[in-house]
């Protein structure tokens, strides 16, 4: 058992696709969070496998694609100064700012380095003390463990010369402001497995009682999603409205204590920008008050940057579930991964960056 | 056309990017859009523009005479890997753009711009492996260029080649002469060569025992003589990995290709790096795997002829075929039984975060 190609298999994805053809009696619209969910969705072709009445709406769950634009053109004016290293998930270097992206700045001079882990970053800063060392940390709960103990690392160390760069995002308030918008269409929610290995499933109850919404938190493989599709589409024909775990071997109800821990020790909740959403109040971390030494916005003064975003861009409705990306008279002309006009389309885990790599558009 | 993937450090350009960036050497769209727009408008001609692995051209007094030229430039890091090296990589590579062609090799020359503080014995270390390749490929290296640059100038050693082969094939396989039903076979599975150098480089330490599958191909191309009239194409799976060549015989040949997932041969160990660093092994590259485009009528009697003649060394298999429908375009069934579209990289592979 290798957790992984037992949950590809052809017969039992076929099996799942009649089970949820034969409980669909009108039509559901399910909002997976999870950027690697949508990529799941879109790689293996999962809609195909579901009767027309179950639509799939792909939510805001990609951290590259979230992240603000000011906060990329921060990071690039950073990287352009004499002495710094940044350091950074792949990803996020290719995200176009509103004049450049660190990709371009790198083959300009800058020094820009990409890392697998933040602790890479450290030792980086700690190899090169005549460096300032900086770690663009962005993402959801499934990364904000590792990044804190980054910086927890660096002052027990006593790393002088290491800064996160920090753009840290959670997940239940953008569900919460997603369901309270007042066109939201959303009816059921695939819960994002990974961040939940993180925080747990708690929170997730509370939202799901609170607006009486059902929510199913499922893996990455293209049967935890099928599966978590049925049963929302049970909960939903049967009036019911719970949470159900059925990532169970991944994730328990009270999540990972010490990363939990670390996260406490290291950041406060703070109220956070999105990409395409505004600012949403108490969604995301800021570092806290004991380290705020190492937070790379005091460290590097970056003149007050506004960027405009595109005005034919809809990547704000497509966050929310209220728009597919061909509806949006740009996709594929004027916007594309080569030249993404908004948060949707920046990164591989976006919607419309996933659907015009899949060809979407082209097959329906 | 083979060339070292640079899968997780490369991008996509910015709309009036002024420089030249790290994808544009990787086979995808940017470095299509460099040879578009600024090779082929001033070098371009009847022959270049073709853009095969190899070029054909028929000697002046000799009309049923046909030979294969390419070039191509090594610059792999790191400069030694599992299950090979440069020297042998760059051997390999160039009598394979000209197998693909279906030209057997007669002579290769290569260029060595080494880096200042290289150490001799590596160098000699990579000579010898060139020469042992040369001898198990049975073809002479003519001519040879050295030249030397500062450090910083260069990364170690680069090596540059041509190839010349005369060709066999009555009519030499192209990839634009895919038809509506024929079959699309591979000689192995797929991605090897891309993750064992992958694997090697900093920052991974990745413990795995992929070795590169860098080989030969012009014997087996020799073997499928017999059946020559029925092969429409054969193109070796390099950087861009089976997405970009099969991508490139979609719109070559205004065809469209259909594969199934289930039936791509990728070793356990690759499939698990790429989950890893959220790699598609489609777009991985591999040195000594390739596709062949055949009519399907002969597709049982090319598979039992390739598997008894290469049986312990190759495997070949049926991983789709050509289709009428969606024209220009490889769709995918995903072994769950949907389907996508399979689109050439834009820019280069980046590990997802999260």
């Amino acid at each position: 058992m290798k957790y992984v190609d037992e949950f590809r298999q052809l017969e039992l994805a076929e099996n799942l696709s009649n089970q949820i053809t034969k409980v669909t009696t009108r039509s559901w619209k399910i909002m997976e969070v999870c950027g690697g969910q949508t990529h799941t969705i879109l790689q293996y072709g999962l809609q195909d496998l579901l009767p027309e009445t179950v639509e799939l709406l792909h939510g805001p769950g990609c951290p590259v694609c979230v992240t603000p634009l000011e906060l990329i053109d921060k990071a690039i004016a950073i990287a352009q100064q004499a002495g710094v290293i940044l350091c950074s998930f792949g990803d996020m270097l290719r995200v176009p700012g509103s004049k450049t992206d660190l990709l371009e700045a790198r083959a300009y001079g800058a020094d820009v380095r990409i890392v697998y882990s933040p602790l890479d970053a450290l030792a980086i800063a700690s190899k090169n003390p005549e460096k300032q060392v900086v770690f663009f940390a962005v993402g959801f709960e499934t990364t904000a463990p590792a990044n804190a103990m980054s910086v927890y690392q660096a002052k027990r160390q006593g790393i002088k010369n290491f800064f996160l760069l920090c753009s840290q995002v959670t997940v239940p308030p953008v569900m919460a402001s997603i369901l309270q918008a007042p066109n939201n269409l959303v009816q059921a929610f695939i819960g994002p497995g990974h961040v939940c290995c993180v925080t747990g499933c708690r929170e997730y109850e509370a939202l799901s009682r609170h607006f009486r919404i059902p929510i199913v938190i499922a893996g990455f493989e293209p049967l935890d999603i099928l599966e978590a599709i049925f049963q929302c589409v049970v909960q939903l024909e049967n009036g019911k409205a719970h949470l159900q775990n059925r990532y169970s071997r991944a994730v328990t109800d009270s999540g990972n204590q010490p990363a939990l821990r670390i996260l406490s020790e290291v950041f406060d909740v703070s109220d956070r920008v999105w990409r395409g959403l505004g600012t949403i109040p108490k969604s995301g971390f800021k570092l806290s008050n004991a380290y705020k030494d190492f937070d790379a916005e005091k460290r590097f003064p970056v003149q007050y940057i506004t960027a405009p975003e595109s005005k034919i861009c809809i990547s704000g409705q497509i966050l929310k579930g209220l728009k597919k990306p061909f509806e949006c008279v740009a996709f594929g002309r004027q916007c594309t991964p080569e030249h993404p006009l908004g948060a949707t389309m920046v990164s591989s885990e976006g919607t419309c960056a996933n659907y015009y790599k899949f060809g979407i558009a082209q097959i329906t | 056309m083979s060339e070292e993937m640079e899968a997780i450090s490369c991008a996509l350009p910015h709309v009036g990017s002024t420089v030249i960036r790290l994808g544009h050497g990787s086979g995808g769209k940017m470095t299509a859009n460099l040879i578009e727009n600024v090779f082929l408008p001033r070098l371009g001609n009847v022959i270049l523009n073709q853009l095969e692995d190899a070029s054909i051209i028929s000697l002046p007094d000799n009309a049923h005479s046909q030979i294969a030229v390419t070039t191509d430039s090594y610059v792999v890091s790191p400069i030694f890997f599992p299950g090979g090296d440069i020297g042998s990589l760059a051997i390999h590579g160039t009598i394979n753009d000209l197998a693909m062609r279906g030209a057997m090799p007669l002579a290769i020359t290569a260029g060595f711009i080494l880096e200042e503080g290289l150490l001799i014995s590596e160098l000699t270390q990579i000579i010898t492996s060139m020469q042992e390749a040369c001898t198990r490929g049975q073809v002479n290296l003519v001519a040879a260029d050295t030249k030397v640059v500062g450090r910083g100038a260069a990364d170690r050693l680069f090596i540059n080649t041509t190839g010349i082969g005369i060709v066999r094939f009555s009519v030499p396989p192209s990839v634009k002469r895919a038809m509506p039903g024929d079959v699309i076979i591979v000689n192995g599975d797929i991605g090897r060569h891309g993750m064992a150098v992958m694997a090697t480089r900093e920052g991974l330490e990745l413990e795995t025992t992929i070795l590169s599958d860098s080989a030969p191909l012009h014997r087996i191309v020799e073997s499928i003589l017999p059946l020559e009239h029925a092969v429409h194409c054969l193109r070796d799976i390099t950087r861009g990995g089976l997405a970009g060549v099969l991508t490139e015989i979609a719109t070559a040949s205004n065809m469209g290709v259909l594969i199934h997932e289930s039936e791509i041969p990728i070793d356990p160990q690759v499939n698990a790096i790429c989950e890893l660093l959220g790699l598609d092994p489609l777009y991985v590259a591999c040195e000594g795997r390739f596709v062949t485009v055949l009519e399907s009528a002969r597709a049982d009697e090319f598979l039992q002829l390739m598997n008894e003649r290469w049986f312990g060394e190759y495997s070949f298999r049926v991983i789709g075929k050509v289709v009428e429908e969606h024209r220009n375009r490889v769709v995918l069934r995903s072994r769950v039984g949907g389907n996508r579209i399979v689109d050439k990289l834009s820019g280069e592979q980046l590990p997802r975060i999260c």
